[in-house]
């Protein structure tokens, strides 16, 4: 399901305080300005509190950015902590044609029940085992990224696979950026949605 | 993930970009200050963090200790040590930066007015925060209005390009012989100076080039020429000096826009004291400074799309206050609203509103009613429905609605603030107007 | 410590013109120019607002023949910071000439002690390579004679006046600024005064020798705001040295030693009684408060004493020269 994408795409990270989601926008971003296109990035602001929940935001589009400020509706919504489902509105302020991935062990029919969706469409990935099985890490946002190439065609994969590959060879050895690169992969085939 | 390799991220060079020498890149707006710093590398940076422009001086002290600037950090105990350095500094001839917010700048008023009273170049970049109580950590125009009479220029960014672009600037603008003023660069707290975007990074060489090398006048540091700065000034001497840093501000006005001008010609993005949009035909415009001109461009586009003949103003200084500019695009419009991201207790609206208004006063006859919309102290969301309102109160002010208010403050919630017309109900426009039989 | 180490001194050019407006009998000039006559190399004078760069600074004339900056009474400890960053910043990239400067700060007690001691403090701490000298004349002279945490216990000022009912003047002790520098553990901190010129230049120049921070606090005898007599200024410079009052002493890299003990230790009460600002103690027969301000001067003395062990003078008088 490749698209491509015609006005402005606005993303909302939910993520908890530690995780990396700040990371993890930025470089969604990074991979999208490769393909030409312009982009924002940036966290919920305030101070963070490790552990917290938090929110950060993208905002993708092929022209020139010029608003500024939280996104008031999301056209993707990513939730990079399963724990985060149902314990905060996850599900508010989507765009009705928009989508939410989730990383969670629950399939999609269990998820749609803790929701309350209006057509949006609903994506769902166990993200942290794949990041267990690839790279022998608790981190879901590589294949998270794998999985947003597949849902909503904000970046194609082929670009995901050289930005992660060059992010991660400049600090890992690599075993590692193989095993990203690899997450990536496995997840853009393993994601379910509907 | 250590800090060093997160900002060392943040420069990912895009492959596509064809431009030799320059690099499209994603930056926070403290990173993309911090770079221009790095560009320029000026010789000293006496600093003291605070949010939201910590990361500023984090990332010039990390390029420092990494060796990709020269420049000499002062960590000093405070901002009034800060701005004291960076006089000292600056009057032994050094090219001087640094950045604070709110309360920080609110610590370095006294200094402030020192710095430019002495015509030294500094360039301080604000991370536009709202002044405590009750302590606040979010975007807010107070502190920078609140120093707008401390005699520094003061730029307003709309995004992260502009706001690292009039980093640069900022040097050739305060240290051209004509101006010799210091300058402020005020960047939206969270929403420039952590939102990460695209930009356009020029050359280092580019832009050393751009800046030039810096030749103080009547440095300390040429013992054969002794100097004497900070003299006290008798009565008979005082107001001829403010005369010349009046001089230097009035010359700003035609730097700045020479300037502008000859960064656009070079890097390809031209500036100008304001930033008119869609303004050439409209009926009804607002006006406004800071990172949510964007939001009301877009505004502006999807109202055009259905027919409105709408614009937007977007003042980039505020000193100098560019009234002709001003006075030229709303000459002429048949309803305008000033967005005021601070406000002035106790005052006749806020900054903007008053300085507009007053600049019309000679041209009260046509000029349009005029009205002041306060919104987003304190990091308060602007929503685009907001805009989208008080378009909605343009459009029955041109229509010669009475009741439209003179101020009021945008997104509150009503309960338990009073509204303004409750507390101090202003005759409006309209009904003024009908008075003077208009 | 030989004098010729000092002979070059007379023959430098004046870096502080006569001409200036401070009150006759004021020390801080005296001091400024025995400060910086104690070093050859040229100057860089920092001033916090006072009465020193009132009467020097005034447009368009200036005292001054060295470089100059006042930039505002809270930050002259921060303002040279910023000067001597711009010497180093400046000297590394080649833009002006390999020529060793020296940097001196000259801040009144409320420069120093007071508004300025945070300033000062930050620039002690980051080490800047500087000479911060306080001239002490024990209040806020330049506004009128208002009291600081140097004004001695029993002093009258504007803000702490001997009245009816409250009849001591200053009820507080003065601050121990030598201390607060000491506890920054800069290189060089010693007290000096006018009244023995050649401690005070002889100090000033270690001061200038010395790499990073050093700190002078030098009594400075103020006619208007002590009530004294103009003439007497060397006198009670003197007096306040000769009575323990305002010890004499050094601490070089940790090193204390005390720079002078006196022939013969006077009591107090000859510091206090040439004074206007002690005058209702007299007036009211408050011996309670004389015996207090002695036996304050005993302990902290004797403290001195003991610290130098030693490495106290066995002959009296200035042991140096
Ligand atoms: C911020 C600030 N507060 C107050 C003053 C007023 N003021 C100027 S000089 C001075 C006192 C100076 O006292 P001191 O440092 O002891 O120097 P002196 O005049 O005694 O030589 C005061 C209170 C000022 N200039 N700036
Ligand atoms: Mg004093």
């Amino acid at each position: 399901m490749e698209k491509v994408i015609e006005r402005m795409m606005e993303v909302r990270w939910h993520s908890r305080a530690g995780q990396g989601a700040v990371t993890a926008a930025e470089t969604l971003a990074a991979t999208a300005l490769r393909e030409g296109k312009h982009v924002q990035a940036f966290p919920e602001f305030g101070p963070e509190r490790m552990g917290a929940p938090l929110r950060a935001f993208n905002r993708i589009s092929p022209r020139p950015i010029r608003i500024h400020g939280v996104v008031e509706e999301a056209n993707v919504v990513i939730v990079v902590d399963s724990s985060l489902l149902g314990a905060v509105p996850v599900d508010a302020n989507v765009a009705p044609d928009g989508v939410i991935l989730s990383n969670t062990t629950k399939s999609v029919a269990e998820v749609r029940r803790i929701l309350t969706l209006n057509g949006q469409k609903l994506a769902c990935l166990d993200a942290t085992q794949i990041a267990v099985d690839c790279f022998g890490m608790q981190k879901p946002n590589t294949p998270m990224l794998g999985a947003i190439a597949r849902v909503t065609g904000l970046v194609a994969l082929d670009t995901l696979l050289v930005e992660v590959e060059e992010i991660f060879s400049k600090k890992f050895p690599p075993k590692v950026v193989e095993g990203n690169i690899k997450a990536v992969q496995r997840a853009y085939q393993e994601v379910s949605y509907e | 993930m250590t800090k060093t390799q997160k900002s060392k991220d943040n420069l990912i060079q895009n492959p596509k970009s064809k431009i030799q020498n320059r690099k499209v890149v994603i930056l926070s707006g403290n990173n993309a200050v911090a770079n221009a710093l790095r560009q320029v590398d000026p010789h000293v940076y006496p600093g003291y963090p605070i949010t939201p422009s910590t990361k500023i001086m984090e990332t010039v002290a990390e390029f420092i200790a990494n060796g990709k600037m020269q420049c000499e950090m002062v960590a000093v105990e405070s901002e009034h040590s800060a701005m004291s350095a960076a006089v000292g500094a600056a009057a032994g001839g050094a090219r001087v930066a640094s950045a604070t917010a709110a309360n920080g700048l609110a610590f370095m008023w006294e200094v402030l007015y020192i710095a430019s009273g002495s015509h030294l170049p500094i360039v301080l970049a604000i991370g536009n925060r709202a002044l405590s109580a009750p302590i606040n950590g979010f975007a807010d125009h107070g502190e920078s209005m609140g120093s707008r009479d401390a005699g520094w220029i003061q730029f307003y960014s709309e995004s992260v390009q502009e706001a690292y672009d009039n980093i640069i600037q900022a040097f050739r603008i305060g240290e051209d012989s004509r101006v010799r003023l210091p300058v402020m660069v005020c960047l939206d707290g969270f929403l420039l100076t952590h939102t990460s975007e695209n930009i356009t990074m020029q050359g280092d060489d580019e832009v050393t080039d751009f800046v030039g090398p810096y030749h103080a006048e009547f440095s300390l540091l040429d013992p054969d020429k002794p100097v004497s700065h900070g003299l006290s000034d008798p009565p008979s001497y005082y107001m001829e000096h403010k005369m010349r840093q009046q001089a230097g501000m009035e010359k700003a006005r035609e730097v700045i826009e020479e300037v502008g001008a000859e960064y656009g010609k070079r890097f390809g993005r031209p500036y100008g004291l304001v930033d008119p949009y869609c303004m050439d035909d409209a009926e009804t415009a607002i006006i406004i400074l800071g990172s949510e001109a964007g939001r009301v461009k877009g505004v502006v586009d999807k109202m055009r799309e259905a027919g409105k003949k709408v614009g937007a103003l977007r003042l980039r200084t505020v000193r100098p206050f560019p009234d002709e500019q001003i006075v030229r695009q709303l000459l002429g419009l048949k309803a305008v609203a000033i967005m005021d991201r601070s406000y002035a207790p106790g005052a006749v609206g806020a900054p903007m509103f008053q300085e507009v208004r007053s600049a019309l006063y000679d041209y009260r006859d046509s000029a349009p009613p005029i009205v002041n919309r306060i919104y987003g102290l304190g990091g308060r969301e602007l929503r685009n429905a907001d805009v989208r309102n008080i378009f909605a109160e343009l459009d029955a002010l041109a229509d010669g609605d009475a009741t439209v208010p003179v101020i009021q403050m945008v997104g509150l919630r009503g309960e338990p603030a009073p509204t303004w017309e409750e507390m101090r109900p202003l005759e409006t426009p309209i009904a003024v107007a009908a008075k003077r039989g208009k | 410590m030989p004098n010729e180490q000092l002979t070059f001194a007379s023959k430098q050019a004046e870096p502080l013109a006569g001409g200036h407006s401070l009150c006759a009998g004021c020390a801080a000039s005296i001091i400024v120019r025995q400060v910086i006559m104690a070093t050859e190399d040229p100057v860089v004078v920092a001033n916090a607002t006072g009465c020193l760069e009132v009467c020097t600074g005034i447009y368009p004339t200036t005292s001054w023949n060295v470089s100059w900056i006042h930039n505002a009474f809270a930050n002259a400890g921060a303002t040279l910071s910023g000067v001597e960053s711009a010497y180093r910043a400046l000297r590394k990239r080649g833009e002006i000439p390999e020529r060793e400067i020296k940097f001196v700060a000259f801040g009144g007690d409320g420069g120093t002690y007071d508004i300025g001691l945070q300033s000062l403090s930050g620039a002690m701490e980051r080490g800047h390579d500087m000479v911060y000298v306080c001239y002490d004349n024990g209040a806020y002279m330049n506004t009128g004679v208002q009291r600081s945490s140097a004004t001695p216990l029993g002093a009258h000022t504007t803000t702490s006046p001997a009245g009816t009912l409250m009849t001591i003047g200053k009820s507080e002790i003065r601050k121990d600024m030598t201390a607060i520098a000491e506890a920054h553990g800069i290189p060089y901190i010693a007290q000096s005064s006018p009244g023995y010129y050649m401690d005070l230049m002889y100090k000033a120049k270690r001061a200038f020798q010395t790499k990073g921070a050093a700190f002078l606090n030098v009594m400075s005898p103020c006619p208007l705001g002590w009530s004294t007599e103009p003439a007497d200024t060397l006198v009670l410079a003197r007096l306040a040295v000769d009575t323990c009052v305002w010890p004499l002493f050094e601490i070089a890299e940790g090193e204390f030693s005390l720079t002078y003990l006196p022939l013969e230790k006077k009591p107090v009460i000859e510091w206090l009684q040439p004074q206007g600002r002690f005058r209702h103690i007299f007036k009211n027969n408050d011996e309670g408060l004389i015996d207090r301000i002695q036996a304050d001067v005993d302990r902290d003395w004797q403290k001195l004493l003991d610290r130098a062990g030693d490495a106290i003078p066995d002959i009296a008088g200035p042991v140096r020269f």
